[in-house]
């Protein structure tokens, strides 16, 4: 097994406190920061350390933080998303229940490095333990001057409040959370402007993934070139991946990237409950799915950008042969459709209308022509919304009918009507 | 449900907090959603009485309460049963059995996803990921999370449930 950088504590029961954290060399990252790195250069070391951001999009951490503008006069702010909800990911949680003092020293580094004094830290409603331990970390990290004003007789002083979301996956979106933590409806606003510039309260702000933040005290204790040799060039630094569905031993584990999805599934997820695998879902169900035959398929952001799916959230769905792909792509689309927040007209009818075609096949009432007429609405809702959950659904939706389209012409009556 | 305070009883009730919650954010407008939460924490519910006692202590439009409040899935608008089972049926659970499991609690319970039953002990309710796949089939009451559910394994938490009020659970 690779070594664990972020696992490291996670099975002690109590690596939540800030004893065990600090005695496990932890706050050490920040004493490095701040003894010996201006706020530019930690953004310098970030990116030449090429740490991606882990929530989804894999945007270059250090280049997202550069875009703090220098000379505002305005407070900037730095948001933690923690608004886990990309159905098959939970490594987030994992992080903060078990070793919560790794956000929080990362929080502390990230808003040193683009000056901000205030941070919000937007937890998903559910994870009630992850809020609990969260907020002791904050408090101990108070305790020990790791928090407040002039944190470690720096010229750092930072407030870290915790944001509790309301059961709402739309707010996982960064425009979204940053409306929700205003005391909106969490609804995407068009970018530009990029929050950067113009994000909470329309000052810049930054937001990050909650894996991204925790790397940063090892980037930091440990060094960048360190950090950046670790996997492949383009994907470094240790990573979390969430394996679940119809796997032997469903569970996080930190690998480096760039093993396989069948590695993956089968030496680490233990491999199929039934039988064999039909197909695996890399990176949340937002990620187009890949049918067995293309088991090789890297697991890292290049990898499987270049192969039209995602590393998205890292959370990987096994389908072993009992799956129903119809039933899966049913399931998934009424999630997207549930979750749609409603502004965006082809995102909103489209998926609407897409999820009462999939109840109907799975149903066995499937009409002669409602496969193209589910493909031509997934080309009538990509791209065409102001944010990326509409795209999500139509291109996984797009990927089960395109892999596994005789099991939804299976489903078709013969003698039905066109459309 | 607030039903048996006054807009000034709950007013008071929830002042002190809610300036407390106020000194973290710049606008009032932010401290909407930790006042509902507040406020469903203390009587279980929110309804129309705790937007205006909030607009009011926030010294914002009460329209601006309700949109929230509606749009968030967590925000109860109505009274729920003493136990409010949420189970995940989202595609990790799914793949391992969370719709039999549905089935089942539905036929013991005889409600329908979203509904309470008459005497008002339990509401159950189909919920999307709960961020727990890794011990899915899953299932959140009373802020807790129930892994590895198996038919067993609910009919000895709704025992569990049926057996002790709803205030000691939480």
């Amino acid at each position: 097994m690779s070594e664990q950088v972020l696992l490291k504590n996670i099975d002690n029961p109590s690596a939540h406190r800030i004893e065990t954290y600090e005695a496990s060399g932890g706050y050490q990252g920040l004493r490095t920061v701040l003894r010996n790195f201006a706020p530019d250069e930690v953004i310098e070391e970030v990116k030449s350390a090429n740490l991606r951001g882990r929530g989804g999009a894999g945007f270059p951490t250090g280049l997202k933080w550069s875009f703090v503008p220098k000379d505002s006069p305005l407070p900037r702010y730095l948001c933690c998303n923690a608004d886990e909800g990309e159905p098959g990911t939970f490594k987030d949680r994992i992080l903060m229940e078990r070793d919560p003092h790794q956000l929080i020293e990362g929080m502390i580094i990230a808003a040193y490095a683009i000056g901000c004094r205030t941070a919000y830290l937007y937890i998903r409603g559910e994870y009630g333990l992850s809020i609990e331990h969260c907020q002791q970390a904050i408090d101990e990290a108070h305790a020990l001057g790791y928090l407040g004003p002039n944190i470690l007789d720096s010229e750092h002083s930072l407030e870290i409040h915790i944001h509790k979301g309301a059961g709402a996956y739309i707010c996982g979106e960064e425009t979204a959370l940053l409306e929700s933590i205003e005391g909106r409806r969490g609804q995407p606003k068009l970018k530009p402007p990029f929050p950067a510039v113009a994000g909470l309260y329309e000052c810049p702000t930054v937001v990050n993934n909650v894996e991204t933040l925790a790397c940063l005290p090892h980037l930091f204790s440990r060094g960048g070139e360190w950090f950046a040799s670790i996997g492949p060039d383009h994907s470094p630094g240790p990573k979390l991946f969430c394996i679940s569905g119809q796997v032997k031993r469903p569970g996080v584990y930190e690998l480096p990237m760039g093993r396989t999805l069948g590695e993956m599934l089968e030496d680490y997820g233990g491999g199929a409950l039934t039988g064999q695998f039909k197909a695996g879902i890399p990176g949340g169900v937002s990620a187009p799915m890949f049918p067995r035959s293309e088991f090789d398929i890297k697991m890292d952001f290049a990898s499987l950008a270049e192969a039209g799916s995602m590393l998205g959230s890292a959370g990987i769905i096994g389908l072993d042969e009992t799956a129903s792909i119809p039933q899966v792509a049913r399931r998934v689309t009424e999630f997207f459709n549930h979750e749609s927040c409603g502004k965006c007209t082809p995102c909103r009818e489209g998926l609407t209308w897409a999820a009462k075609i999939l109840r109907r096949i799975e149903a066995g009432r499937g009409q002669r022509g409602d496969v193209e007429q589910l493909e031509m609405l997934c080309g009538g809702i990509f791209g065409k919304s102001f944010c990326a959950l509409g795209d999500g659904a139509a291109w996984a939706l797009g990927a089960a009918l395109k892999h596994f389209r005789h099991e939804f012409d299976a489903l078709i009556i013969p003698q039905s009507k066109a459309g | 449900m607030s039903d048996t305070r006054s807009l000034d009883e709950i007013k008071s009730d929830l002042a002190e907090r809610v300036e407390q919650i106020m000194t973290r954010y710049p606008t009032a407008r932010s401290a909407i959603m930790p006042s509902l939460d507040l406020a469903q924490q203390e009587y279980g519910s929110v309804d129309e009485l705790t937007y205006r006692a909030i607009a009011e202590l926030l010294d914002v439009p009460e329209i601006w309460v309700f949109e929230v409040a509606s749009f968030y899935s967590l925000y109860d608008r109505s009274k729920m049963g003493r136990h409010h089972i949420r189970l995940c049926t989202n595609l990790p659970c799914m793949l391992r059995g969370a719709e039999a499991l549905m089935q089942h609690l539905q036929q013991r319970l005889e409600v329908e996803p979203g509904e309470t039953t008459s005497d008002g002990s339990f509401t159950l309710s189909a919920v999307e990921c709960l961020g727990a796949c890794e011990v899915a089939p899953v299932l959140m009451a009373h802020a807790q999370y129930h892994g590895d559910l198996t038919v067993e394994k609910l009919d000895a938490l709704l025992a569990t449930f049926a057996a002790q009020p709803a205030e000691e659970m939480s």
